[in-house]
């Protein structure tokens, strides 16, 4: 599903955010990518959904190279994988069912099944009362779910994660990563992102450990 | 293909609403669009009314040679077989001079001109009328005649029609300027306009990227808001011209009725309403699409 091989990358400036990395992510997996602040998980992900492209080498996303993808070839790429990034992303100038509602609306879904599968993503993730609420009045943990019910809407094959327990409590974060896994369990491969050892030991899944941008045993 | 409407479809009801929801900044950007758009129309349509009537007058050029007081029969002659030879008269004839009063002193109702005036001051004369030609050929005509001997003066009758369509001449060059301008400024309008409203939608435009949006998708809202824009504009100028050539007909048909003329000017043509808003509602979406389009380059998605 996802496969790294070799994978160098160099910010302008010269920092070595990932160096010379090679692994695989089977399609069905749960892998938990850990490792301290500045370690290049990030990185990781962006080179994943083409936010950022590898300097050397390359990464395989469903079989394409994502590095060459042209760039009106990248969206498609995107719509494939859902994304829950580290500051959120919610649009608050609209209320929580339109801020789930956007992506069905960048692939032209008809406003009623449109409206379902909303419904359905915001049922997932325990918000369905929350629909016309605004997401400023939310809470943080309220605001994480929002922002997942947003990366499964179109129902990816993939799902990444970057700190999505972020600044949760214990509990709550335990409770996201019990959501996950139920997301796992009906097929979604998924990528998540923490500097929290704490959750990466507790969890029962495969462990990407990442010190200065090199995978560690 | 229905998602392919429902997608425009979406985008349009998008853009009303973002207009409607700051209906004064909408208002004056109509405004703005609709009176810069109005100088070069108004200007058109002031110099398309004065070529009417310079056209009108210009039907059949007239020469008058008017010959020396002292001038012969022979060189009457002389400038008779002239004027045959030249092939771009169509027709010529002699007025005399005792002709030429006799006219006079019908048209202003004297009987004795002669017996007041003393003398029969008028000159002998040829009037010619020419056929179609240029005024260039016209004017050359003229001053060929001027040239010949025996002959004192030789007028073209409508010379103040010949000034007046050279004027007409910069006058459609400067609508042409005025318009390349002002519709330099209406793209540049649109530019601004868009530029600020994907400035106060960058979160929307970043993230929609982040998920999956083509460029295209992010930019049609914002294409269909300077058409819209732009078409507005190009409605208020012509309501704007409009307005004010219905103002004017109502004088112009005054002073036409002391003279006994029935005169008025001619407003916008709907085929020139129509350009206009086309050209307006086309440069409105070239401004947005430039405006979009730098700040899809110069943005790049990120975590
Ligand atoms: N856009 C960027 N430009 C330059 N350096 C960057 C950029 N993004 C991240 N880095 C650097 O790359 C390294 C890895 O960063 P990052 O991938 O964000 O790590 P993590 O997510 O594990 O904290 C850090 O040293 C960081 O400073
Ligand atoms: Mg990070």
């Amino acid at each position: 599903m996802i496969t790294f091989s070799h994978v160098t990358k160099r910010y302008r400036g010269g920092t070595e955010a990932l160096k010379d990395l090679s692994f695989t992510i089977e399609p069905g997996e749960l892998v938990v990518l850990t490792g301290p602040s500045g370690a290049g998980k990030t990185t990781l992900l962006k080179l994943i959904a083409a936010l950022e492209r590898p300097t050397q080498g390359s990464v395989l996303v469903s079989g394409q190279n994502v590095g060459k993808l042209s760039r009106g070839a990248v969206p498609y790429l995107r719509r494939n994988i859902g994304m829950v990034f580290q500051e959120g992303r919610l649009l608050f100038d609209r209320n929580v069912f339109e801020n789930v509602v956007l992506p069905l609306r960048i692939i032209g879904m008809p406003q009623r099944e449109a409206a379902k599968r909303v419904r359905a993503a915001l049922d997932k993730v325990g918000l369905l009362e929350k629909e016309k609420a605004q997401p400023i009045t939310l809470s943080g943990g309220e605001q994480q779910r929002l922002a997942i019910a947003r990366a499964i809407v179109n129902r990816p094959a993939i799902l990444i994660a970057d700190e999505p327990t972020g600044n949760l409590d214990p509990d709550y974060a335990a409770q996201l990563m019990d959501m996950f896994t139920a997301f796992n369990q009906v097929g979604v491969t998924l990528l998540i992102a923490t500097h929290d050892p704490i959750l990466a030991a507790r969890s029962t899944s495969r462990v990407l450990h990442l010190r200065g941008g090199a995978l560690q045993a | 293909m229905r998602s392919f409407f429902s997608q425009h479809r979406a985008a349009i009801v998008l853009t009303v609403n973002r207009m409607l929801d700051t209906p004064l900044a909408t208002l004056l950007t109509i405004m703005v669009i609709g009176i810069a758009l109005s100088l070069p129309l108004g200007l058109y349509l002031v110099v398309n009314n004065l070529s009417r009537i310079a056209d009108n007058s210009q039907g059949q050029p007239e020469i008058s040679i008017f010959l020396k007081d002292n001038a012969g029969s022979a060189v009457q002659r002389d400038i008779e077989t002239k004027l045959k030879a030249r092939t771009e008269i169509k027709e010529f004839h002699f007025v005399s001079r005792d002709t030429a009063l006799k006219q006079l002193s019908q048209n202003m109702g004297l009987t004795d001109t002669a017996a007041i005036l003393g003398k029969n001051p008028l000159p002998d004369a040829f009037v010619i009328t020419t056929k179609d030609i240029e005024p260039e050929h016209l004017d050359q005509l003229r001053k060929d005649m001027q040239a010949l001997p025996g002959v004192q003066s030789a007028t073209l009758d409508s010379e103040w029609a010949r000034r007046l369509n050279a004027i007409l001449r910069l006058g459609k060059q400067g609508v042409w300027l005025l318009a390349a301008l002002l519709g330099f400024a209406l793209a540049a309008i649109g530019f601004n306009t868009i530029r600020l409203q994907i400035l106060a939608l960058r979160d929307e435009v970043e993230v929609s990227r982040l998920l999956g949006a083509t460029d295209a998708f992010i930019r049609r809202p914002y294409l269909y808001l300077g058409m819209l824009q732009g078409l507005l504009g190009g409605l208020a100028a012509w309501l704007i011209v409009a307005s004010a050539f219905a103002l004017i007909n109502v004088r112009v048909a005054e002073i036409a009725s002391l003279y006994n003329l029935s005169f008025l000017l001619s407003s916008l043509a709907w085929r020139d309403g129509l350009a206009v808003l086309i050209s307006a509602a086309s440069l409105g979406w070239l401004g947005a699409y430039l405006a979009a389009n730098q700040h899809l380059r110069g943005s790049r998605a990120a975590f």
